[in-house]
């Protein structure tokens, strides 16, 4: 085991933190990122499925666009910001109401999918014309600069990425929030409020990407610092690393940027038809709508699947799918569920076997391991809707 | 066990292996350095018994939540005995890695080959250079 040196990555404003904690701490998106607590991956994943998690996820990139003019403008100003970004995402901007936010992807000209993100209009008249966006920490440059381009003297892009973005998840989240940010238990999933904290602005959004019920918060670091420590005070709340953050969002069916989608997959093989609201499918006026609207009317050749690894073997990314030798899919994500105690995957097969109850063969390191295409999640959503 | 006790001796890799060697046959794990490193241990593939390895072939693997890892042959032999509790308690090589959770017994055929491996103290010494 060489000792890596860290040297060109960056650190997030919790690192000292997490080194504090006994983390280790893995290179992830550019950031020296935990990977786990000395609890262990298995029992930090269990502990958010019970209690609270809290997760650094300040690589990622939250940012603002905001309209050149200014903001202020109400409808009229949501409604012209909106129409700039929906030039790269196949989703409904503009009908979004205040406070509420959207998964939507990021689309390159064939269809494929750039990035996930989410997209969040501000609440009150007075903030229309900006929206709070959050991309993934890998892509963020990529994303901000097409942002740019396709903003160009219309509206100017801030980065908020020197700030602490963390979740706060599981069925505890809620209670442990309310104490510190009162109101915020009325939210509804995938809304949000802002909140003043020792004078300085935070965003508290419902949200987060372990199929629980949680929050995501994004606040500066001379705010955010404290309001962390004191949070870890309560019994309820763990820090929890970022592989149980993986085997999480693997349990609830939640597609990883760059695994279980890419720029080689559009939206509806990736199976996040969903995303495109009737709306936009009608205007068709979206990055690569020939292919993605002819596989919404003709369906697709391939497409992303829940898989179950029938033995203990867990199957892992890049594991051929086969039926009679011959193969019909790949696994793109692939692990153990410690909430469901069996090995959980997530792949891309044809069409013709995408069916839940397909039995498929798993060719882990040379073997045929018995395997069956299910319905996602493997554990159910625990949303606030 | 009803064989006369012979002695028992203890070597090690680089690679966290340990070989307990009694008479002409080995019997082999991960150490308990390596348990922690892995974390939790949710699968092993034991090696199947008749197999043959050259020192340093992949030899079994062994997955934790997150990823699988390779564990290496710790001396050339053939596969005798392997240890079949792991595939329901998977667990016991977090719990006890130099005892319950071995992983399978070698009939060394090179048996030269342990000269250059370490002995506890030296693992030891290593592992604290890591």
């Amino acid at each position: 085991m060489a000792d890596d040196t860290h040297d060109d990555l960056k650190r997030t404003p919790l690192y000292d933190l997490h080194e504090k904690l006994g983390a280790k701490l893995v290179p992830f998106a550019g950031y020296e990122m935990p990977v786990q607590y000395p609890m262990g991956v298995m029992d930090e994943h269990k502990w958010t499925r019970e209690h609270a998690g809290l997760f650094d996820v300040s690589h990622m990139g939250p940012c603002f666009l905001t309209l050149e003019e200014g903001i202020g403008g109400g409808d009229e100003a949501h409604a012209k910001i909106a129409a700039l970004i929906e030039t790269l995402v196949p989703s409904d901007i503009a009908g979004l109401k205040q406070g509420q936010a959207r998964l939507t992807v990021l689309l390159n000209d064939e269809g494929g999918i750039l990035d996930d993100l989410i997209i969040t209009r501000p609440l009150g008249d007075e903030a229309q014309g900006s929206l709070y966006i959050v991309v993934n920490g890998a892509v963020k440059d990529q994303d901000w600069a097409i942002f740019e381009k396709a903003l160009e003297g219309k509206a100017v892009l801030t980065r908020a990425d020197d700030r602490i973005l963390f979740a706060l998840q599981g069925p505890e989240a809620v209670d442990v929030m309310s104490d510190f940010f009162p109101g915020c238990e009325e939210l509804k999933f995938m809304h949000h409020m802002p909140f003043e904290l020792n004078g300085t602005g935070c965003i508290v959004s419902r949200c987060g990407y372990t199929g629980e019920d949680g929050f995501e918060v994004l606040v500066s670091p001379a705010a955010g610092l404290p309001l962390i420590d004191e949070m870890l005070t309560d019994d309820r709340v763990e820090m929890i690393g970022l592989g149980a953050r993986d085997s999480l969002r693997l349990e609830a069916g939640l597609c990883l940027y760059g695994h279980d989608m890419d720029g080689s997959r559009d939206p509806i093989e990736a199976d996040l038809g969903w995303v495109i609201q009737r709306k936009r499918r009608e205007a068709g006026n979206f990055p690569g709508a020939a292919r993605i609207l002819a596989g919404i009317q003709d369906g697709v050749a391939e497409k992303r699947v829940g898989i179950r690894p029938l033995e203990r073997a867990p199957a892992r990314e890049g594991t051929a799918i086969e039926i009679d030798g011959k193969v019909v899919g790949v696994v793109t994500s692939g692990g153990f569920g410690p909430s469901v105690d069996h090995p959980v995957a997530m792949g891309y097969v044809a069409a013709a076997h995408a069916a839940p109850g397909t039995k498929i063969d798993l060719m882990v390191r040379g073997k045929a391991r018995p395997g069956e295409v299910v319905a996602l999640p493997f554990v159910p959503h625990n949303y606030k809707r | 066990m009803s064989t006369k006790l012979t002695e028992q001796v203890t070597f090690y890799t680089e690679d966290h292996e340990w070989v307990t060697v009694h008479g002409e046959l080995g019997t082999v794990g991960i150490t308990k350095f390596a348990a922690e490193q892995l974390g939790d241990v949710v699968f092993v593939e034991t090696p199947e018994v008749g197999k043959v390895f050259k020192k340093g072939d992949d030899m079994a693997v062994v997955e934790s939540v997150k990823a699988a890892s390779d564990v290496y042959a710790p001396v050339s032999g053939e596969v005798v005995d392997a240890n079949a509790a792991l595939a329901d308690k998977p667990e016991t090589v977090n719990e006890h890695p130099e005892a319950d959770g071995w992983f399978c017994v070698i009939r060394l055929s090179h048996g030269e080959e342990l000269s250059g491996l370490m002995d506890k103290d030296a693992y030891l010494e290593f592992c604290k250079g890591l």
